[in-house]
């Protein structure tokens, strides 16, 4: 059964390698936003998995934890490259509705 | 028995939602559009996400990490569409227009060149 959760491992980090490619190849800045968001998602599904592999069930959390602050951080980066400021509202923002 | 029948289903679950997250890799790398690309992020987010979750609460069974791994699923269920969502309202909001094909190159067939319901009303 561990070989399987390694090779489900080595998967997500083949996955993670071509996001980072994007990341870093984006032509424009919502390219390497994106490539982001599949990075954090995927560093969730490592965590839950470097879990079951070494049976240290309190590391759960902290994939939890990982999958709240990944949303936040997206929305934030977003806001911010659009308003240039956290705190401002107007035209053409994202976070009102 | 069962615990073969379980680990197996578990396996098949983990390895197609291994495969998935490669496909959705080279789909975000190899797409010619942000939207496109977009869509191939949102199959990593979702169904990837989804099927290696469900295989480790399989494994697991009944115990305190199925439920934290349950609470992880719902969480990435509602925040997945609406990450997605938002980053193609700052491409549209930001000017970044999708690419489509032009009108020209179209197979074009109107509806009153190939039937003539549109010329007798």
């Amino acid at each position: 059964m561990t070989t399987v959760l390694v090779l489900t491992a080595l998967a997500i980090f083949t996955t993670m390698a071509l996001a980072l490619l994007r990341a870093l190849k984006g032509p424009s800045v919502f390219d390497r936003i994106v490539a982001v968001n599949v990075i954090g998602t995927k560093t969730v599904l490592i965590v839950a998995l470097i879990t079951a592999i070494s049976g240290n069930d309190n590391l759960i959390d902290v994939a939890l934890v990982y999958a709240l602050i990944n949303f936040i951080a997206i929305v934030a980066v977003l806001k911010l490259s659009r308003m240039r400021d956290l705190a401002a509202s107007g035209e053409g923002d994202i976070t009102d509705g | 028995m069962a615990e073969t029948m379980l680990a197996i289903i578990s396996g098949i679950c983990l390895l197609s939602g291994g495969f998935f997250g490669i496909l959705g890799g080279i789909g975000l790398l190899r797409f010619p559009d942000f939207y496109s690309r977009l869509h191939a992020a949102g199959i990593t987010d979702t169904l990837c996400a989804f099927l290696i979750i469900v295989g480790l609460i399989i494994q697991a069974g009944l115990a305190l990490v199925s439920i934290k791994l349950i609470l992880i699923l719902v969480f990435m269920v509602f925040t997945a569409p609406t990450a997605s969502h938002a980053l193609a309202r700052a491409g549209l909001a930001a000017g970044d227009d999708p690419e489509t094909v032009e009108s020209e190159d179209m197979p074009v067939a109107p509806l009153d060149a190939q039937g003539d319901w549109s010329s007798n009303s």
